[in-house]
């Protein structure tokens, strides 16, 4: 099995993706150094979860490379980059809905050499702000906003080196989207880097160091959070304002 | 203590047969557990029965040791069978296996080592009552030692959502073989232990309707835990001996009544208690 840390970045190199014919992703490149918390932003269809399936290995990229340190991770099954340290969410919750809320964190620790103790399942609930309620019930039984939490707990759970959050905040009410914020501090304290795929602004200003800005598969800004906010082509592709 | 004595010395073939079946079951419930509704353990019995079955009438081999490689060889047959199905999901991959049942029997059918459509006869009957239930109690053991493990959690991970089981880094694939190989294995057993507990093997022994019996045993049972499939096993096998009893005390014909029993219950047993009988009596306590 794969080393339980790589301490270094996720490198990004001119990562193109197409379905068919159809190019959801164009030469993207990005870093995403340990311990740093960057967002990807976009319109709906620009590309965002295409990168993170890249990333995760559910899609192969057409051209470019991605890597984790010095492992290539493009040309590894889905499990392999799972067990190198790239942990993920999903956009439309993807829990193991039949079994419980501490088995679903356990699973998360799957590529560790040992299985989590009652107490480290706690531990990670507290880390996502899950505290004192029954972990042995089934996880499907759970509110959407702690459903989401539980799959950032299960992916935290493999002490990974680059977690992928495809909007996490989604569905969450405005306490649960603010208590966030520090949920993905904590992580990116501990030298995991992140990727925050996000529409709720003013979630990514607070926690982003660097924001990418992608439309139509390709990155048309970026910057920290203030420099892409001002950018014309980020306020045109958002405002469509292309005339 | 006497009662059951008694009974035993009347259907010490019936306490067998249980036995039998019950292994079957959890055979079964090993790949139904990976969310794999591969039905070939009717095969994989009948390849194991026959196998052991010809190592002892031809090569005189002792009862283990046709025991072992026979659980063996159904094993690895069962693992070549997971890689041509590995893109195989629910009902197809029931048919595509329920098929490969038909071809295992169309060639003991005309094989002349298996005897073709007659079968072998005078196998030795050393697979005795407490034979049959030590290797029942072995894989029962065995299968509640496994569930503690992470290849238990991958098992369920995979049941649960194959691809969210790639995110936390399970090998699906190799999941998947390994629960087809392990209930393999076990119905190799069955096979066997059914091979040396009758005097002689026929095709038909192993076609659809023992697949079927199989299956109707663990869903009844409940296939997510050993005992849920003894308990299976046990009233698919006592159920039509049951109704053939009422039919010698009464003289009754009951003969499409005893079908018509099983078919009941199976559906009761689906409509009120999806999850088996065992599975009621767990929600209780
Ligand atoms: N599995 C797929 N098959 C075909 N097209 C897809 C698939 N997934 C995404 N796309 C297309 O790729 C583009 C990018 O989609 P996606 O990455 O989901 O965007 P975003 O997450 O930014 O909303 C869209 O045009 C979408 O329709
Ligand atoms: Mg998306």
């Amino acid at each position: 099995m794969a080393q339980t840390r790589v301490n270094a970045g996720l490198d990004v190199a001119d990562v193109s993706v197409s379905y068919g014919g159809v190019a959801a992703l164009r030469g993207v490149t990005m870093r995403i150094g340990p311990g740093s918390i960057v967002g990807l932003i976009g319109p709906n269809g620009a590309g965002k979860t295409t990168l993170i399936n890249a990333v995760s290995g559910v899609v192969r990229p057409g051209t470019g490379t991605i890597s984790l340190g010095p492992l290539r991770l493009d040309r590894l099954p889905q499990h392999l980059v799972a067990r190198a340290g790239v942990a993920r969410t999903y956009q439309n919750i993807r829990l193991f809905g039949g079994l419980s809320v501490a088995d679903n964190v356990r699973a998360g620790a799957y590529r560790l050499r040992s299985p989590l103790s009652d107490e480290g399942v706690k531990e990670l609930l507290a880390r996502v702000a899950v505290h004192e309620f029954d972990v042995s019930r089934p996880a499907a039984s759970l509110p959407y906003g702690e459903q989401r939490r539980i799959e950032i707990a299960r992916a935290l759970a493999g002490t990974p080196s680059v977690m992928l959050l495809d909007e996490p905040a989604a569905g969450m009410n405005p306490r649960e989207s603010h208590e966030l914020r520090s949920v993905i501090r904590g992580i990116a304290q501990r030298g995991t880097g992140v990727l925050l795929v996000e529409h709720d602004m003013s979630l990514v200003s607070a926690v982003c160091d660097h924001v990418v800005v992608l439309n139509f598969g390709e990155t048309i800004a970026s910057g920290t959070p203030a420099q892409v906010a001002r950018d014309p082509a980020v306020v045109e592709a958002y405002l469509g304002t292309s005339a | 203590m006497n009662a059951l004595v008694d009974f035993y010395a009347k259907h010490s073939r019936l306490v067998d047969q249980i036995g039998v079946n019950a292994i079957m079951a959890l055979s079964l419930s090993v790949s139904l557990r990976a969310g794999q509704l591969a039905l070939a353990q009717a095969a994989f019995m009948g390849i194991a029965a026959y196998l052991s079955a010809i190592l002892s009438l031809n090569a005189h081999w002792p009862l283990l040791a046709s025991i072992a490689l026979a659980m063996l060889v159904s094993a690895l047959v069962a693992a070549l069978l997971a890689y041509p199905v590995r893109r195989l999901r629910g009902v197809f991959l029931a048919i595509a296996t329920i098929g490969f049942g038909e071809i295992v029997r169309v060639f003991a059918n005309n094989f002349s080592i298996t005897g073709g459509a007659e079968g072998l006869s005078g196998i030795p009957n050393d697979a005795t009552t407490p034979v049959i239930y030590v290797g029942l109690a072995l894989v029962a053991v065995a299968l509640f030692a496994l569930s503690r493990t992470k290849f238990a959690l991958a098992v369920s991970l995979v049941r649960e959502d194959e691809h969210a089981a790639r995110s936390v880094g399970v090998d699906v694939g190799a999941i998947r073989t390994l629960s087809l190989a392990l209930g393999g294995a076990i119905a190799g057993l069955g096979g066997a232990l059914y091979a040396h507990s009758n005097f002689f093997l026929t095709p038909a022994d192993f076609g659809f309707g023992r697949m079927e019996q199989i299956l109707v045993a663990c869903v009844i049972g409940g296939v997510t835990n050993a005992a849920g499939a003894v308990l299976g096993a046990g009233l698919i096998t006592l159920l039509p001996e049951i109704t053939r009893a009422v039919q010698a005390a009464t003289g009754a014909n009951v003969d499409f009544f005893r079908e018509l029993v099983t078919g009941v219950v199976l559906l009761g047993v689906i409509l009120f208690a999806p999850a088996g009988i065992s599975g009621l009596w767990r929600k209780r306590a």
